[in-house]
């Protein structure tokens, strides 16, 4: 933070440039609160408004009606095994990239963004055909609960891919060999050298795909089934909701999500603090 | 070295926040020249439609009309998309001159935000510009034998139809099974039961009409509870199923209105989607004109024993209430039974 800041105090400072970066930092500082604002805070508080518009009780009766509970479970608990599966997968497949060298590494490496480019309505018709009634390798998931984490997985696999990326190609390898050379095992080299490297990349991308997870619509909506109680995501549910004009309902639905996200991330950022630590 | 660093870094911030402040005025410049555009030329019709009559308009009724005397020099704007998305983005500013919803209901909402006239619907045909009925579509053949409402609540049969929580068009369906078992003899307990049973049946229960389509059509389900409409635009498009009409079922009513500041232009393309020619087109779109004489019945046959309409459960004000409130209605109590069921 203070990289940038002149050691004497810069209104001591003769020549009017060296103002210029407190001026510069100020108005920036600004710029990036109101962006925030308008763009996050703005929203977030105007659904977190509209949630309690009814008041606590209206807000709880939301939330606690047994179609929204069966809901918001099916929703957490698949996030949580989708990122499960990410964080492994994830780790493994930016390890692959980094480490090992074969053709059309190239082509992989820019494959694993196309979840992301892919409008998610298509991605669910994609899965549908392919893990469908018409499944041309024999796999019929479709409406089922496996369905949800498998269309789940398929979107958020970039997000640990490309958190634990960076981290591995700046990764010392004297680190690995000088550890090697004291007779370290392979094992013993990842998991007390590596892993610990890479652990704040593999939580960011875990937070990032369960926030990404908890709130997916497009990619459920035709593979999921949306039948209550089995195959009804939150979102799906909150799409009811909205349907039958009960904003209220939807918002209290969503705040709940917001707040599971945040506490993920609370989680996670706990974690990687106490990792550092740790490690000193 | 220790000079370079910052001056690199302030160069770096200055062009972040003209980047940024070009960001903001692009955004705001945006904003105001969709407002200005919403108002147009007194000739445009600003269209906002339900998503299954798309084909219908731009290829066949906006040119019809533009070749009549008062539709000369007409022009369209269309927006099509899902019945409720489309009425509520209306009420939030949307600009619109003419409306086309699947249900009533998304017309009143712009009714009581008073976007919509009161009267809207003390006209000729009562505000309704196309008429369908719920009908049951089935794999080419008919493998299943399935011949009406009561065939779906077999034992080996399985049933698409939209959630209709998220899909308003889908109540209809819900409403013609009802109506049927009420034909029948049933109690309203009764007549729910076998909603129940059908429900009971669904592996899927996409979340719009069209959604279901192309889920049935991806190969899931016996059966498919569609309008009469969708399955023939699914026929039209060359897809191979086949539809039903049960003995007992419900008429579809789909509403259009002109906003209350429209221009002449867009009651001139109402009044022309409302006379013979109008109503001709869209029954080459498979849907039913809403004038009995143009209804032709070997394209268009009545159920067998009778056609219901929702005023005979006292209109959709009503039915929203008791069947579709997403708390206390009857749809929602059933949804939660076989969700204790299932467990």
């Amino acid at each position: 933070m203070a990289a940038g800041t002149p050691t004497v105090p810069s209104s001591n400072r003769p020549r009017a440039s060296v103002r210029l970066p407190w001026a510069g930092q100020a108005l920036n500082k600004g710029l990036v609160v109101m962006w925030l604002g308008l763009m996050v805070m703005l929203p977030l508080t105007a659904i977190t408004t509209k949630a309690f518009e009814n008041g606590l009780d209206g807000f709880w009766t939301a939330v606690s009606s047994p179609q929204a509970v069966a809901a918001l479970k099916l929703t957490v608990i698949a996030s949580l095994i989708v990122v499960a599966i990410n964080a492994v997968m994830g780790t493994l497949l930016a390890w692959v990239l980094v480490r090992d060298k074969f053709p059309g590494k190239g082509i992989i490496n820019s494959v694993i963004d196309l979840p992301f480019a892919l409008p998610t309505i298509v991605a669910s018709l994609t899965l549908l055909t392919v893990y469908g009634n018409k499944s041309p390798i024999g796999i019929n998931i479709a409406f089922t609960q496996t369905a949800v984490v498998v269309a789940l997985s398929f979107v958020t696999l970039p997000f640990v891919v490309r958190a634990v990326q960076p981290l591995l190609l700046t990764l010392d390898r004297d680190m690995e060999s000088a550890a090697e050379s004291l007779g370290a095992g392979r094992w013993r080299i990842f998991r007390q050298i590596i892993l610990p490297n890479l652990a704040p990349g593999i939580a960011t991308g875990v937070a990032l795909a369960f926030a990404r997870a908890i709130g997916e619509f497009g990619s459920l909506v035709l593979v999921s089934g949306n039948v209550p109680f089995k195959t009804e995501v939150s979102s799906v549910f909150i799409r009811g909701q909205i349907e039958s004009d009960n904003l209220v309902g939807a918002s209290a639905v969503s705040v709940v999500l917001l707040a599971v996200s945040l506490a993920l991330l609370a989680v996670v950022t706990f974690i990687q603090r106490w990792a550092v630590r740790h490690e000193r | 070295m220790s000079l370079s660093s910052p001056i690199k870094k302030r160069r770096g911030i200055q062009a972040l926040l003209v980047l940024a402040l070009v960001a903001l005025g692009a955004i705001i410049v945006g904003c105001g020249s969709s407002d200005d555009g919403g108002d147009g030329g007194s000739a445009k019709v600003q269209l906002v439609a339900y998503s299954t009559p798309q084909q219908a308009y731009e290829q066949a009724l906006e040119p019809a009309f533009k070749d009549t005397e008062t539709g000369k020099g007409v022009e369209f704007s269309n927006s099509f998309g899902g019945s409720g998305d489309q009425s509520r983005a209306v009420e939030a500013g949307q600009a619109a001159s003419y409306v086309n919803f699947a249900l009533e209901t998304d017309v009143t909402r712009l009714v009581k935000s008073g976007q919509v006239a009161k009267t809207w619907k003390d006209n000729k045909y009562k505000g309704i510009v196309t008429n369908s009925v719920v009908s049951i579509v089935v794999r080419p053949g008919n493998p299943k034998n399935i011949k009406s409402f009561d065939d779906l609540a077999g034992d080996d049969v399985e049933v698409v139809t939209p959630n209709p929580f998220s899909s308003g068009g889908a109540r209809w369906n819900i409403m013609a099974i009802y109506a049927d078992a009420i034909e029948q003899g049933k109690s309203k307990k009764q007549a729910l039961d076998a909603v129940k049973a059908i429900l009971k049946n669904t592996p899927a229960q996409p979340e719009s009409a069209r959604v279901a389509l192309q889920t049935f059509l991806g190969g899931a389900g016996d059966a498919l509870i569609s309008y009469e409409n969708e399955a023939i635009a699914a026929q039209q498009a060359g897809e191979d199923v086949e539809y039903i009409i049960p003995d007992t079922t419900i008429l579809i009513e789909q509403p259009a209105a002109v906003t209350v500041d429209a221009p002449q232009s867009s009651i001139d393309f109402l009044d022309f989607l409302w006379s013979d020619e109008g109503q001709k087109i869209w029954a080459e779109n498979g849907y039913r004109p809403v004038n009995p004489a143009l209804v032709d019945e070997t394209q268009y046959p009545s159920p067998a024993t009778k056609l219901y309409t929702i005023a005979d459960f006292g209109g959709w004000d009503k039915v929203a209430d008791e069947f579709f409130d997403e708390e206390n209605g009857s749809i929602a109590k059933i949804n939660e039974e076989l969700g204790v069921e299932a467990e």
